[in-house]
């Protein structure tokens, strides 16, 4: 799997290249700034990319703002941003094209080897890996909006971990109920949430992305 | 010092009509009238009894007399503001808490006070000449007028000289006086605006503060705020230390302990020594997080990313009650003044959160005439109030050091707007 990491941070860079090249990846291009990141996604189309969101030469969003213009150019781009802080804002200005692939965590996450490689891959493959800090940061509001309002407090908690990139599986496991159970559940938000019957994981994106909208 | 000015709602020209003249005059001769009465009575009264301080026992009199005098002359500052349109703003000194003699000393040390003195006897003499010229000359059309009927019906010797060396003959020379009336009403009907304004001027040019009033109010108010931001920045830059000393640091020490001890374990207890590494990872996940928090405190990512308008959307999202905002802002705002306006719709939406009960809320933020506006309302129950040490107190304070100022209006019952305004210009 092919992948362009932007990290300017020399450390983290080498550490990151080092534990994806570890499990199987292929790092085609690893750029330490805004333009020249904009350029290997573009020439490259890699099958994942690894981001950080603080990159120079303005030390603001600017990797953010490159991995967003280039899923512009190349639609689904799957793409991996991390930061030291998250933002909810910033999790839907990543989603709001409705298509997936993208991932919005923590940088702590990547001590977790185990679970930072799974989010790369269910990235690549078109999935989510919402941040549970974001998600945490949702649940801590009263859900009064429409239409999350019509889902009971369990379907919040299920589209919550969906929203992480949980399989119905894993979400089974984690919440103490049967695959079926869970399937009633995303059926139902699906539902309430007029998504309808298309491709199962791009109605599981629109339903984070109400979610975060929400 | 908060110099608060008297501003009439309506008008700005008072008197306007034609037919106003007659009311003008009225109402300017009344006042001259009181002013020549009311400012000799408080003039001998204030004198007489700040001559008699030294004797202690009537100090309370001479406190009521001073309070009267002020009443006095704010009921004139009013008066010019709302009949003559000319604003005159108050030149007092905080009021000061405390006991008798505190508030001697606040009178005395003013000047204004003595200004006010020394107005009571301008207003009874020039301003009161200058109070009874146009019903004078109203006076004097009207009395030249009815001569010829005055002459008639007196006898010959008591109206008999007009001017006091002209001699009338016959009834048929009164006449001649009309002229004369004609051009009294001629001076009246063209002095008589003038001579208002003039009055309102004199009034101003006493009563209003002096610009070296006025400035020393305003380096007052200057040393104030800016004790008081020294004063939060010391505090905040305690707060940081601690949170560095008994977090980062101490859970960076502990993840070296932990390191360590995992490395002499690594080869006799390798099952020991993995779970020290597993505390030790998850120790740094702590010491991220509250390093992240701290950051969030100093100066928001998303504020250096976004600039005021990107900051104040994800408060919003992060807020406990929806809230919809409204941003307008042509350009980027100075980055003190981004950071302070950016921790006060914090914690006025936190207020919001914690104690209105409200359901909705909403945020507008624009920039006119080089001031930033920022609104944040709520359909909550209302009654919110600035409370010393209070959040909105801090607010002020933070807001104070820009020159900015904060207004709540919070009825029982809801709903509540809160308004804050700094001046700034954009970049």
């Amino acid at each position: 799997m092919r992948v362009v990491l932007g990290e300017d941070l020399a450390l983290l860079r080498d550490g990151l290249i080092r534990l994806l090249q570890a499990h199987g990846f292929e790092v085609v291009e690893a750029a330490d700034n805004g333009p020249s990141l904009r350029h290997a996604l573009l020439t490259h189309k890699p099958d994942v990319a690894v981001v950080d969101v603080r990159l120079p030469p303005t030390f603001t969003d600017e990797g953010l703002r490159a991995a967003i213009d280039a899923r512009r150019e190349v639609p689904g781009l799957p793409v991996l941003v991390l930061s030291q802080y998250v933002e909810q804002l910033y999790a839907r200005e990543l989603l709001s094209d409705g298509r997936g692939g993208v991932g919005y965590l923590l940088k702590d996450r990547v001590s977790n080897v185990g679970q930072f490689v799974e989010a790369v891959r269910r990235v690549a493959e078109g999935g989510t890996a919402m941040d549970p800090e974001v998600v945490a940061q949702l649940l801590a509001r009263n859900a009064t909006s429409a239409p999350m309002h019509q889902l009971t407090a369990r379907e919040r908690e299920v589209v919550g971990l969906m929203a992480e990139g949980r399989s119905n599986a894993a979400i089974a496991a984690k919440l103490f109920i049967t695959d079926k159970a869970v399937s009633k559940h995303t059926n139902n938000i699906f539902a309430k949430l007029g998504l309808a019957q298309s491709g199962d994981d791009n109605r599981r994106v629109l339903a984070v992305l109400a979610y975060l909208n929400s | 010092m908060t110099v608060v000015t008297v501003q009439p709602d309506t008008v700005a020209v008072p008197f306007a009509r034609p037919a106003d003249r007659f009311r003008g005059t009225f109402w300017v001769f009344g006042v001259g009238v009181l002013g020549l009465a009311g400012g000799v009575t408080l003039f001998t009264l204030a004198v007489t009894f700040i001559g008699l301080i030294p004797l202690v026992v009537l100090v309370p009199a001479t406190l009521l007399i001073l309070g009267w005098l002020r009443r006095y002359a704010d009921v004139r500052r009013l008066w010019c503001a709302e009949r003559l349109g000319v604003p005159i703003a108050r030149p007092y000194r905080p009021e000061p808490t405390g006991g008798w003699v505190r508030r001697l000393r606040w009178y005395l040390s003013d000047r204004a006070t003595w200004r006010d003195l020394m107005w009571l006897l301008v207003d009874a003499t020039a301003g009161f000449t200058l109070a009874i010229l146009p019903a004078t000359l109203l006076g004097a059309t009207a009395f030249y007028l009815v001569y010829p009927l005055l002459f008639w019906v007196t006898p010959r010797d008591v109206f008999g000289s007009p001017f006091g060396f002209f001699m009338l003959q016959s009834w048929n020379q009164t006449f001649l006086l009309w002229p004369v009336a004609a051009l009294a009403f001629g001076l009246f009907w063209t002095c008589t605006p003038p001579l208002l304004r003039a009055y309102g001027r004199l009034t101003k040019s006493m009563l209003a503060p002096r610009d070296r009033d006025r400035l020393t109010a305003r380096i007052a108010h200057l040393a104030e705020s800016r004790a008081d931001t020294v004063d939060t920045q010391a505090a905040e830059l305690r707060r940081i230390e601690r949170d560095l000393h008994d977090g980062a640091q101490a859970r960076l020490v502990a993840l070296g302990m932990n390191l360590g001890m995992a490395e002499e374990l690594l080869a006799t207890d390798p099952d020991a020594a993995q779970e020290l590494l597993v505390e030790a990872r998850e120790s740094t996940g702590l010491a991220l997080s509250e390093l992240r928090a701290l950051v969030r405190g100093i100066h928001p990512p998303v504020l250096a990313d976004r600039g005021l308008d990107g900051a104040v959307r994800a408060l919003a999202l992060a807020a406990a009650v929806p809230v919809e905002v409204s941003v307008d802002l042509p350009g980027r705002l100075p980055a003190p003044v981004e950071s302070a306006t950016y921790f006060a719709v914090a914690e006025v939406l936190t207020n919001v959160a914690k104690h209105s009960g409200a359901t909705s809320a909403w945020l507008r933020v624009v920039h006119e005439d080089g001031r930033l506006c920022v609104m944040v309302g709520d359909d909550g129950r209302g009654g919110a109030d600035v409370v010393a040490g209070g959040g909105l107190h801090g607010v002020t304070r933070r807001l104070a050091a820009f020159d900015g100022t904060m207004g709540v209006a919070s009825p029982i019952g809801g709903p509540t707007i809160v308004t804050m305004e700094l001046p700034c210009v954009l970049s």
